[in-house]
């Protein structure tokens, strides 16, 4: 399959700029100011539309194996292509949990026949992410994940956690953590503060999340480990980031959308769909992540894809479960919310959701260059996107964003020069 | 007196949804009722044929027979509904139980539940009003509503009247729909309590004063209320014993000399005599406890008359 892309704006080398690019053999064969082929499959006219590397999703929950009702590996890629997306890391909380080899290449396996998106697989730091003993990591390694994490769960305890990062560091794999420290948080359902107060909801302290991260930048200075601390929240956690950087430890951090784009205000109404791990934060927590994200405290964005069904979503509140989807929302809303008003650029929106990610994890290059795999999104920013159940490929339909329409739209997704998506 | 547009048909989940005149109207209509209340025969047609459903996920019998008489007296036929969050869990989901109360044509729901929330899901799954009989620790605003009934009704007027809470304020949904009736009301409202049960940003949300120390909140109060203090709260580790509790927050004959003399005392029930408030305090000629309970019949016979378009 060949398909020419002609008078895209392209990213290349952090800047945009007007090219051809022609995809051969599930590569980028060429790109130039004008490229004429005789023999090509596919032409699309891209004049105007922007044409970006596929975006890079290194927290997403695709629930498979175990709660294919919510999602599963054909579905959640599918969604992902739908939004820009390319590659995804899935997190290991599945049922079971990914702890083991088998479960590593099952993965895979069914991403590879399956899939419109490459999956690389994330293992679990601790064996069935309870805690308590280290998981398999070194062979897991061998069977391929690209980092461990027990996300939805944290590592209680300090001296394990230490085993944790030494061994893992051991056999050269990144720690990925989701901060929580379970007697801070406790019953809590939305953020520790007004709204908290006002719904008679518990609450979840910011320190919950900042104990944590601060114990495991201690710990992760001490043993050398590779840290990456998932969906931040706080302005304290990023300062604690921030000293942390320049001390020169090993420690890259991810925002969601949602922690950039909205407060705890959103929880007034009891909309299930605002309940989330970290939860929604205050302004100033907002502006904080806005501001770490534009200066690079912040490495990157993820989405923290957390499809659940509507059954479990659409109840009382405290019985509802954590968390949105966000693979087909998150350009759109970030575009529509933050670089079209101007608080970021472009350029770093693209850069946090491309070559960021790729680097805290130490992915395979995914820039728009001759001979690199032909992953691309081509984007219409003046287009719109309305998110409605039936525009929303996910199997679940849990995001706060629904209804809402926002400016940008996705025309094409490319995976090593297949066409994923195509809007219609 | 007959209901008007404005209350037919809406629900009530907190007081904050419900306007300063509004709240004085429900308060006028309860006057009448408590009147009716008073007669040898307590009961008049007005809402013969409608059906009232008390849904209870949470034990309270004393609020669910104040709503199921009020229904009564106003001759709506009542279905009662009873569960516990476990025995709901395990089974039907509350939609479930919501879908099969409204094949029986419930035209008015009063619901009880410990998730802060669930009014609002069951008019969300029901289409039909509902009225909020408490909600997790979030909202009770027919207690509110019948605690300032009964404030008014003896003191007459509402602005500038002096209330002081004392208790468990963090736990309290009764606080929270009190803070938002009586300050919209221009009662002066102030919280009392140790640190550990007071939540977050009282001052910035309500408009109301938090003092600790219990003879400090009780300057120049009008009005003293008791909260019930629960044993639970120890083994959340909010507060030691109930022993020390009582030693520093307890309203007796002596605590209650730093209010104004003559204070009115009130208790939302069920009350702990001995821990929160001492028997000489609320047995006391100064107390309007058992007034409350009366009162709170009137205050739901009078939303149940506006919201289901009562005429008398
Ligand atoms: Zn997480």
């Amino acid at each position: 399959m060949t398909t020419l892309i002609k008078n895209g704006i392209a990213y290349i080398n952090n800047r945009f700029s007007r090219r051809d690019i022609l995809l051969k053999n599930g590569k980028i064969q060429r790109i130039a100011q004008t490229i004429n082929v005789e023999k090509v499959e596919q032409i699309i006219d891209a004049s105007g539309k922007y044409v970006f590397p596929g975006f890079v999703d290194i927290h997403t929950h695709l629930r498979d194996p175990g709660q294919t009702y919510k999602e599963d590996i054909a579905s959640g890629t599918r969604a992902a292509a739908h939004g820009g997306f390319t590659t995804l890391c899935t997190m290991p909380n599945t049922e079971p949990v990914v702890d083991n080899i088998a479960s590593v290449d099952y993965v895979q396996r069914r991403a590879k026949d399956l899939g419109s998106a490459k999956v690389y697989v994330i293992g679990a730091i601790t064996k069935k992410s309870e805690g308590l003993e280290i998981s398999e990591m070194a062979t897991m390694k061998s069977g391929g994940i690209v980092a461990v994490s027990d996300d939805g769960n944290c590592v209680q305890n300090a001296k394990l956690m230490l085993n944790c990062m030494r061994y893992a560091t051991n056999f050269g794999l990144p720690l990925i953590i989701h901060a929580e420290d379970y007697n801070l948080s406790g019953n809590g359902q939305i953020n520790a503060g007004k709204v908290a107060t006002k719904l008679g909801l518990s609450g979840i302290s910011p320190l919950a999340e900042e104990v944590i991260v601060a114990r495991d930048i201690m710990l992760a200075e001490n043993c050398g480990a590779k840290l990456h601390i998932a969906h931040i929240s706080t302005a304290r956690s990023l300062e604690l980031v921030r000293e942390a950087k320049e001390r020169g430890v090993k420690v890259t951090c991810e925002v969601t959308p949602h922690h950039l784009l909205l407060t705890e205000e959103a929880c007034l109404n009891f909309d299930t769909n605002t309940k989330m791990k970290p939860p929604l934060r205050i302004e100033k927590d907002r502006q904080a992540c806005i501001k770490a994200l534009k200066e690079g405290i912040i490495d990157c964005i993820a989405t923290d894809h957390a499809p659940h069904a509507d059954f479990e979503k659409t109840r009382e509140f405290d019985h509802a479960p954590f968390g949105i989807i966000g693979l087909e929302t998150a350009f759109p809303v970030l575009y529509h919310y933050l670089v079209k008003p101007g608080y970021i650029s472009l350029e770093r929106l693209i850069e946090a959701l491309t070559s960021a990610p790729v680097r805290v994890l130490n992915l395979p290059e995914n820039t728009l260059k001759a001979g690199n795999p032909a992953d691309i999104t081509i984007i219409d920013l003046d287009a719109e996107t309305t998110f409605t159940p039936e525009s929303i490929l996910s199997k679940s339909k849990n995001s706060p964003w629904m209804n809402q329409t926002v400016s940008s739209k996705v025309l094409y997704t490319f995976l090593e020069g297949r066409q994923t998506w195509k809007a219609e | 007196m007959e209901s008007t547009p404005q209350f037919i048909g809406r629900s009530l989940y907190d007081l904050d949804d419900y306007s300063a005149d509004e709240i004085m109207y429900i308060l006028e209509a309860a006057k009448g009722m408590k009147e009716i209340n008073l007669r040898e025969y307590k009961k008049i047609p007005t809402l013969r044929g409608k059906t009232v459903c008390t849904l209870f996920v949470e034990d309270s019998t004393r609020t669910r027979m104040s709503f199921e008489l009020a229904a009564s007296r106003l001759s709506a036929d009542v279905v009662s509904f009873q569960a516990t969050v476990s025995s709901l869990r395990k089974g039907e989901s509350l939609q479930d139980t919501v879908n099969t109360l409204n094949a029986m044509g419930i035209d008015l729901y009063c619901i009880r539940h410990s998730s802060p929330g669930s009014p609002q899901l069951v008019h969300k799954y029901s289409g039909k009003p509902v009225i909020n009989g408490g909600d997790g620790r979030h909202a009770h605003p027919t207690q509110a509503l019948l605690d300032i009934f009964s404030i008014w009704e003896r003191l007459g007027n509402l602005k500038g009247i002096k209330i002081t809470i004392v208790g468990d304020i963090l736990n309290s949904r009764v606080v929270r729909s009190d803070l938002i009736g009586m300050t919209k009301l221009g009662m002066e409202v102030t919280v009392c309590g140790p640190r550990t049960l007071m939540p977050a940003n009282m001052e910035q949300i309500y408009g109301c004063k938090v003092e600790y120390d219990l003879a400090e909140a009780l300057k120049d109060a009008d009005i003293v209320m008791g909260l019930r203090m629960q044993l639970e709260r120890m083994t959340e580790g909010l507060f030691p014993s109930l022993e020390e509790y009582s030693r520093h927050y307890v309203l007796s004959k002596e605590t209650i000399k730093f209010a104004k003399k003559d204070a009115l005392i009130m208790h939302p029930g069920p009350m702990n005599r001995g821990i929160e408030i001492l028997p000489e305090i609320a047995d006391s000629e100064q107390s309007i406890i058992v007034e409350q309970v009366a009162n709170g019949v009137a205050v739901r016979m009078a939303l149940m008359f506006l919201i289901l378009g009562g005429k008398l």
